[in-house]
């Protein structure tokens, strides 16, 4: 079975281009050009020549001595917190805004939830000279203020979105507007694997350089390129993507995607997409999605800016639906708790959606010589202000 | 019985004016009612849109309208019941407007079924696209009676538009110019010689030209070169006014058609 997107941009049933025709041109373009662009040897020298200078690359696949005893397995870190802008979300907007040029575009737009998708492009757009607006919810916006800075200090226009839950679901349908109302000279950076082919299998392709340097970190350290299982937070889902990617194929390695449940997946304050969706159409493609029996889109909710989002990306949606990789959820509690876990055994401060995928190794069993692979997406920077309020509140 | 889409077309070759608004708004009942008095003030065609949380190709307006009609309860399920008698009070072509995920919920091949049941003549999905129309939906509009109405924007290709052209079978939705729904005050240089150079394709399907109509003049810029144009955030504004429904709906009807009083 493969678990790539096929010719017409599917993942099984899951995918395809459910656009508006006004975003027909813009899509289609991309679409017809991304590989040849993507693929060609000029581009590839200049993505690694930046991702390695630019960005930081390879990222340190860190051995943890204080979990691996906690857990009783071998537990490893993929430290995508220590790129460049505090994410691997720099790994897609590099390559996307490398693509931008090659299309001549001039003007750049992107959503954002956290913040961090939209300071990676904020962050490009100031090196490459570009245009930059960001939209982001209203609420996103003021929790996640020192993003919000950081965009402005690096050039980008942050527009709040007020529609909705002025979450990140809001601020996506804010950015296709736009780029319906600019069809020309505007490329839209989307910062996940989600969105209409080709995005989710773009987007993939840029965050595979995570699994690609595992599997050579892994043989350096283990000696074998294959882990046991690699455990990532879905969001839309694009850390997830890179960190399975090279793996996909791999059967005997376990992909183990936790997604947000908020306060659980039986309140209504949750974000657990496999868990509380069906099958819908959002922004662009055909996946999993929260909503009602009359196909109105859920607002989701968790603590975390980032997986604040009532889908997943179709690839994410077939590889639950083959049983490929398998889903779980932690709720908001769990994820604090999994933060300053992580806090007080290594000195490192995780993203609160990188503590998702920390917190569901309470929640795995694995023998004591298993090699585990925890993607850490990015960074806690951005979280100090609800790590302190919980902290305090603890205490 | 002939579909009244192209019944229309036949027996009014321009100047049609096509009318959108969003079902349930401003109240959730009054769908039938603002029907009949589009009918009654001399609207062609109605465009009848089901409200979705999620309408990217919307500009504010439709926008806000969808929001209050979801807070105010509407559903498919609903609007198909309040329809259920609407072909004893109406002849015009009735159209439903909607996103695909909607549809998608209620199925594809049931929403056709019932829509056909009702009297409806034609389904407007702006995000359904036309390959995935084309191979898994297309019988089920076509067994019963629905056409299904696809736009064109200035961006499209020539050989996309005869590919529409070759698929469609009622009209083609030209959009005016790449943007989300919205009034605009103008029709441009540019716009014109995009009305200019569809006209000149010589297309089978007649065209009627929408998104940023919402006067007298620009609604006559645009019939110029097509065989009429669709008004939608400027009914819905009109609608939100002081005023019973028929009032409403009969001051605006008479602002598209009537060029003294344009402002
Ligand atoms: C650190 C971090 N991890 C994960 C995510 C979730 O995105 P995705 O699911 O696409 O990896 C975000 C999104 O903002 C993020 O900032």
């Amino acid at each position: 079975m493969s678990y790539h997107v096929d010719q017409n941009g599917y993942y099984g049933r899951f995918g395809g281009a459910f656009i508006p025709e006004m975003m027909y041109p813009n899509v289609d373009g991309l679409r017809n050009r991304y590989l040849e662009i993507i693929e060609s040897e000029e581009f590839r020298k200049e993505y690694t020549d930046l991702l390695r200078d630019y960005v930081g690359r390879p990222s340190p696949l860190y051995y943890s001595n204080r979990l691996s005893e906690q857990y009783g397995a071998q537990i490893y870190l993929k430290r995508e917190d220590l790129n460049h802008t505090g994410s691997h979300k720099i790994n897609n907007t590099v390559g996307q805004i490398l693509l931008a040029k090659r299309l001549g575009k001039k003007r750049i737009i992107a959503e954002t939830g956290a913040g961090q998708h939209g300071v990676a492009t904020a962050t490009v757009c100031a090196r490459e000279g570009l245009q930059c607006i960001v939209y982001m919810g209203a609420l996103d916006v003021s929790r996640q203020a020192p993003n919000v800075e950081k965009m402005k200090m690096l050039g980008a226009e942050v527009r709040p979105v007020y529609s909705g839950n002025q979450t990140l679901k809001d601020a996506t349908n804010e950015a296709i507007r736009d780029w319906i109302n600019n069809p020309e000279d505007t490329h839209y950076i989307i910062g996940s694997v989600v969105g209409p082919h080709p995005y989710p299998d773009m987007v993939a392709r840029f965050q595979a350089v995570i699994s690609e340097e595992m599997r050579q970190q892994l043989k350096e350290k283990t000696g074998s390129e294959l882990p046991n299982a690699v455990i990532a937070c879905v969001g839309g889902g694009s850390n997830a993507a890179g960190a399975f990617y090279h793996f996909l194929d791999d059967e005997e390695v376990k992909l183990i995607a936790v997604e947000a449940a908020g306060k659980g997946v039986d309140t209504d304050e949750s974000a657990a997409t496999t868990a509380l969706g069906k099958t819908g159409v959002l922004h662009g493609s055909k996946s999993l999605l929260m909503q009602t029996e009359d196909g109105q889109v859920i607002e989701p909710y968790s603590i975390s800016a980032g997986l604040d989002y009532p889908g997943i990306g179709p690839m994410h949606a077939n590889l639950y639906e083959t049983g490929r990789a398998k889903f779980m959820s932690v709720t908001d509690e769990e994820t604090l708790e999994a933060a300053y876990n992580l806090t007080e055994k290594e000195g490192i401060i995780p993203a609160l959606e990188s503590a998702h995928a920390l917190a569901a190794l309470e929640k795995l069993k694995f023998g004591p010589d298993e090699v585990v692979v925890v993607n850490i997406s990015g960074r806690g920077d951005k979280d100090m202000e609800t790590y302190l309020k919980h902290f305090r509140a603890k205490q | 019985m002939e579909n009244r889409i192209n019944q229309l077309f036949k027996e009014k070759p321009n100047n049609i004016l096509s009318v959108y608004f969003t079902a349930g708004f401003p109240q959730l009942n009054e769908t039938e009612e603002i029907i009949v008095e589009l009918e009654k003030s001399g609207a062609d065609l109605i465009e009848i849109g089901i409200p979705f949380s999620d309408p990217v190709a919307d500009g504010p307006t439709i926008q806000k309208s969808s929001d209050k009609a979801l807070k105010n309860g509407m559903s498919i399920k609903l609007l198909f019941e309040q329809l259920k008698d609407i072909r004893q009070k109406v002849k015009l072509p009735l159209v439903l407007m909607g996103y695909f995920n909607n549809v998608l919920q209620y199925g594809v091949e049931d929403f056709c079924r019932k829509a056909n049941e009702i009297g409806i003549d034609g389904i407007i999905l702006p995000d359904l696209p036309l390959e995935v129309y084309e191979n898994e939906y297309r019988p089920f509009f076509e067994q019963n009676n629905l056409r299904n109405i696809f736009l064109i924007t200035p961006q499209t290709s020539e050989a996309r538009i005869r590919k529409i052209d070759d698929l469609s079978n009622g009209f083609i939705y030209m959009v005016s110019s790449s943007s989300t729904t919205g009034a605009k005050s103008n029709v441009t240089e540019q716009q014109e010689a995009y009305f200019k150079r569809i006209q000149e394709m010589n297309l089978k399907n007649p065209r009627l030209v929408g998104f940023g109509i919402s006067n007298n003049t620009t609604f006559v810029n645009s019939c110029r070169y097509s065989h009429g144009a669709i008004v939608g955030s400027a009914f819905i504004k009109a609608l939100s006014e002081e005023g019973s429904i028929s009032q409403n709906v009969k001051k605006f009807i008479d602002l598209i058609h009537s060029s003294e009083e344009n402002n």
